[in-house]
């Protein structure tokens, strides 16, 4: 054959592939399937010749090569399924609305299931069997009336419409719901389920869902009860209908008829309707699983009660623990506080002590060296305050800690020049610091 | 099949045809000096000769003169005979003889009850002696034909013929002076038919044959692949949809007109039953080619001429149920092969009442449009489907007869013809924009009988470079998607439709159902390094009888490339299908 051509790109070689000779056997090819091919044509030969290399096959060869060769065609008519009821077999054609199509043709077991090649072939072997030539030369009587049967019922199961006619009123094919009793005993799904089974074969929807078990999900029972309750079915009653007169002299009649038909099958669609409702009504009246649900429901909701007052418990118990907690905090917080401004206090008390005693220190040290006058010359009223106001001038510039170093150095030293050189020096030191101004000091600064 | 050797002395000269032997109606065909297969008239003209039988007096009729028997000596008029060859009674529906000679009991096989001799007496005639009448006839008008003594035969049989069959058709055409060379079947027959013509191209592709006849209906599918030929399936009817329903339609239609203006039923009566049939069937096949057709039969019943017309579409509207079965018949086989309609490359309807507009009609809306529909009102290039079988029997025909017969038997023996058929399609990965991951593209379809060989020339990027040659297994997918409903303007309804809004959402969305690949096992990858800009790289996929697959992947017109080999893989065993 010619070379394809393909107009869309391999894909780029990805960085980094390689393999021995550019080439990597991956996979095996799936498992092949032997078929016969035709010994027809000028191909063929071109394979037979490749095939056969001048050799000679035998029998045994033959059976060898079909041995697993895949087969095209059915097999052949086989048996006929079941046994024929006698009383059938005399049953006259005429009477075709009463027969069972299904049975007629050996499928009651498989009724609306049958599907369209399954009916062929049961009409085939059936007329294999009760054609009348065949019944001619088994030397039984030309009766052909039981082949006239047949002929009806392919003519009515293979015509699609006029299967469904039938189909609809075919009795054979329904399952009768259990009694409340029967379906109490612990068979609720085996006895129903084939109930639903019969009735979704009028449903216009397929497939139809089922009943399911003890086990399935509540959504999908849920979704099982609103499909029945919203069935939408294509059951109709015209094969009941009373023969229309068809020759035309009598009109009226015909009519009539025809009007009486059309109101039977309307109040038989109604009935049907009704009747399956209070099926699926009583179905659903027994289900455990309903009440099951309902409970689980009720349960569910008592458990997310529980649950959301056990949850505001624990928030509140929570709260009032963290409330605690908090207070403790505080209080310790407090006491602590409490301890350090009682330290603080001391502290504080005790430099103030300090301070007051420095002062004292500082007052006295000026006074014990005579206003800081040669000894023996009296000091005069204006002279101590000048000393004092110095002192207390000195006092208000330097801090505690300047004031307990001056302190310190005059509590030293007990010579009068001594004092007065202290002093000077802290005056100076002041001024120099430019926490007090030149001549501001007037006996010390000296 | 090696010709025989020079010199050697031969047995006298062969001279074969293709016959087409069906239920209602026989063809005959030659191939002529340039191969082409032309069906031959017999002497009355007939290119569709009837498969029937009549005897008066002791005198034999064949084809249409003993089909109009059919009204006046029926009893002595054997039709619709070739089922029962090489069956036993027990298993042969007499349906379709219930107006003409009856079959019968005898011994351990079927025979028919006539006058065919000068005197009154009764005769036993085996089916068996029945088709070698037939046969002689139809070999006796090629000769005439032909000028030369027909001795030899490739003769077409249904896909459900039983070897027992298959043997007494042998010998009963044997008996006519006609040596079997090969029996084929019918769909293959149609397939070659069309296959054999100089301008068809040799493709592999999935075709349906719908043999459509006049008591049964046959569908085969038929994988084609580089012009071998496998049957995936098949699926047959005899009751629902074949031209006596066809014809019944009709009749029916016809003897209620009667019956309104007459009042009395020609159905009931046989001979009136009869003249109506054959007059049915003629305005069938009129209805074929025109809008038209009328129906006239003197003195149908009581005396009383009956005539009358219709029109094609009453007709087709009268016959809906059987051309809908003549569909689920097709729609059975497609899916008894495991494939879907849209798998379906080719239609060949084939048989008389493929003929049929409507039939071709529903089958145009039931394939994708770029299903090749194959009859005369859907392609005006199509062959006359009637003749299909014959003309596929005389190519072979011509294509053996140089053989021996025991060299044909031995060609055609199941170790040749039995043959492990690929399971998926294998192929190559291709880089498309919208496809992130890689398209599948098919090189070796499934169902190709191995060996078989497929080259594939594939683009590579724009600018050339390195690329990969990346080999997988094929698994074909249908996707199903709903259609958005059409909007006007972007906005989904406007006012005024507003109204009938509510059916409208009821209607279900349509569905668009597409072929598409998923990528199965991986089996091998390969480098192409270095591909000039513009160049094209060429991949050679061989998978050897016993199922060994090489690969050869190369830049097309370089040199070298590469090669490599995969592990053998299994024939599986099969169960029926
Ligand atoms: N032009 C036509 N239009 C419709 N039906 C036709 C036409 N020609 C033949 N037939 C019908 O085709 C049937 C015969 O088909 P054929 O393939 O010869 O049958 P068989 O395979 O059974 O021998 C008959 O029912 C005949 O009426
Ligand atoms: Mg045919």
């Amino acid at each position: 054959m010619a070379a394809v051509h393909f107009s869309l790109p391999l894909p780029v070689l990805p960085q980094g592939w390689s393999a021995e000779k550019d080439f990597k056997s991956i996979g095996q090819l799936s498992p092949a399937t032997q078929r016969n091919i035709e010994p027809v044509g000028p191909h063929f030969l071109a394979h037979e010749r490749r095939k056969r290399h001048q050799r000679t096959f035998s029998e045994d060869d033959r059976i060898q090569a079909q041995e697993n060769v895949k087969k095209v065609e059915d097999d052949d008519v086989g048996e006929i399924s079941e046994p024929e009821d006698p009383l059938m077999l005399q049953r006259d054609a005429k009477d075709w609305k009463g027969q069972d199509h299904y049975a007629v043709l050996g499928l009651s077991k498989h009724r609306y299931k049958a599907t369209e090649t399954q009916i062929k072939r049961a009409h085939r072997k059936k007329v294999l069997r009760h054609h009348p030539d065949k019944k001619a030369a088994a030397g039984s009587s030309e009766d052909d009336s039981f082949f006239k049967c047949i002929q009806k019922a392919t003519e009515i199961l293979l015509d699609p419409v006029k299967r469904r006619q039938f189909d609809s009123v075919d009795e054979a094919a329904d399952v009768e719901p259990p009694s409340k009793k029967q379906a109490q005993k612990g068979n609720f799904f085996k006895l129903w389920s084939p109930v639903f089974v019969a009735e979704g074969r009028f449903s216009k929807t397929q497939p139809v869902p089922r009943l399911g078990d003890d086990k399935s999900k509540k959504e999908d029972v849920e979704e099982f009860y609103n499909f029945w309750y919203n069935f939408d079915s294509w059951r109709s009653f015209e094969y009941q209908d009373e023969d229309v007169p068809d020759d035309n002299e009598n009109r009226d009649q015909k009519r009539h008829v025809e009007r009486k038909n059309n109101n039977a099958r309307k109040k038989k669609k109604t009935e049907d309707t009704t009747r399956l409702r209070q099926l699926v009504d009583d179905c659903l009246a027994g289900d455990e699983r309903i009440k099951r649900f309902k409970k689980e429901e009720r349960a569910g909701k008592d458990k997310k009660r529980l649950e959301r007052e056990a949850a505001e418990k624990k928030e509140k118990e929570d709260a009032q623990k963290a409330a605690e907690e908090k207070e403790r905090l505080r209080k310790e917080a407090e006491e602590a506080s409490k301890v350090e401004k009682a330290e603080g206090k001391k502290v504080k008390e005790a430099a103030k002590n300090a301070v007051k005693k420095n002062k004292r220190v500082l007052k006295s040290s000026v006074k014990d060296a005579n206003y800081l006058l040669p000894a023996g010359e009296e000091a005069g009223a204006k002279r101590v305050d000048q000393v004092l106001n110095d002192v207390e001038a000195v006092m208000a510039k330097i801090d505690a800690e300047e004031m307990a170093s001056l302190a310190g150095k005059l509590g030293g030293v007990k010579v009068a020049e001594e004092v007065g050189k202290v002093w000077s020096e802290e005056a100076k030191r002041l001024v120099g610091a430019g926490k007090v101004k030149e001549g501001e000091l007037k006996v010390i600064g000296t | 099949m090696s010709s025989q050797e020079e010199g050697e002395l031969s047995s006298p000269e062969i001279t074969a045809i293709g016959i087409s032997f069906g239920n209602s109606n026989s063809s005959i065909a030659y191939t002529s000096g340039e191969g082409k297969a032309e069906v031959i008239a017999n002497e009355e003209g007939d290119r569709q000769i009837p498969s029937v039988l009549s005897y008066i007096e002791g005198e034999e009729y064949h084809g249409t003169q003993a089909k109009s028997q059919l009204v006046r000596n029926s009893k002595n008029t054997v039709a619709y005979f070739r089922d029962f060859l090489g069956r036993d009674f027990d298993s042969i529906d007499p349906t379709p003889c219930h107006a003409s000679a009856h079959p019968q009991k005898h011994e351990s096989t079927v025979a028919f009850s006539i006058q065919d001799q000068e005197s009154d007496a009764q005769n036993i005639v085996t089916v068996s002696e029945i088709t070698t009448r037939h046969i002689r006839r139809l070999a006796s008008s090629a000769s005439d034909f032909l000028g030369k003594k027909v001795n030899a035969a490739v003769i077409t049989v249904p896909t459900n013929v039983t070897e027992e069959q298959r043997v007494a058709l042998s010998e009963a055409a044997k008996k006519a002076g006609v040596e079997v060379l090969q029996m084929i079947l019918e769909p293959t027959a149609a397939v070659l038919a069309y296959d054999a013509r100089p301008e068809a191209k040799i493709k592999d592709k999935i075709i349906v044959v719908a043999d459509l006849g006049g008591t049964r209906s046959d569908i085969a599918i038929v994988a084609s692949r580089g012009g071998i030929y496998s049957i995936l399936s098949t699926s047959h009817d005899y009751e629902t949809a074949a031209g006596v329903q066809l014809d019944q339609v009709l009749i029916d239609h016809f003897a209620k007109e009667f019956i309104k203006k007459n009042k009395t039923d020609p159905r009931k009566n046989e001979r009136s039953m009869a003249k109506l049939k054959l007059e049915a069937e003629a305005t069938k096949k009129a209805l074929s080619l025109g809008g038209n057709a009328s129906c006239s039969v003197e003195s149908l019943a009581n005396g009383i001429d009956f005539s009358s017309t219709i029109n094609r579409t009453r007709y087709e509207l009268l016959a809906g149920k059987v051309f809908g079965a003549f569909t689920r018949l097709i729609e059975e086989a497609v899916r008894k092969a495991d494939l879907d309609i849209l798998d379906v490359d080719e239609v060949i309807l084939s048989g008389g009442t493929s003929h049929t507009p409507k039939i071709s009609q529903n089958l145009q809306r039931l394939f994708p449009p770029t299903t090749r529909i194959l009859s005369p009102s859907t392609l005006p290039t199509a062959i006359d489907p009637s003749s299909l079988s014959a003309r596929g029997a005389a190519i072979q025909a011509s294509l053996v007869q140089e053989f021996e017969k025991d060299d044909i038997e031995q060609s055609t023996h199941p170790m040749v013809t039995v043959t492990p058929h690929l399971r998926n399609a294998i192929g190559v990965m291709v880089v498309s924009e919208d496809v992130k991951k890689g398209l599948f593209s098919a090189l070796v379809e499934k169902e190709t009988a191995v060996p078989c060989r497929r080259t594939g020339v594939f683009a590579v990027p724009r600018d050339g470079g390195d690329v990969i040659v990346k080999i997988c297994e094929g698994l074909r997918e249908i996707k199903v998607s709903k259609k958005e409903k059409a909007k006007i303007n972007g906005k989904p309804a406007s006012d005024d439709s507003e109204l009938d809004s509510d059916d409208e959402e009821d209607e279900e969305a349509e569905e668009i159902r597409e072929k598409v690949w998923k990528v199965g096992t991986v089996l091998a990858e390969a480098g192409v390094k270095g591909v000039k800009k513009g160049g094209k790289v060429e991949v050679r996929i061989k998978v050897e009888a016993d199922l060994g697959v090489q690969v050869e992947v190369r830049e097309a017109g370089g040199k070298g490339g590469v090669r490599g080999t995969l592990e053998k893989a299994r024939v599986v065993e099969n169960g029926s299908a």
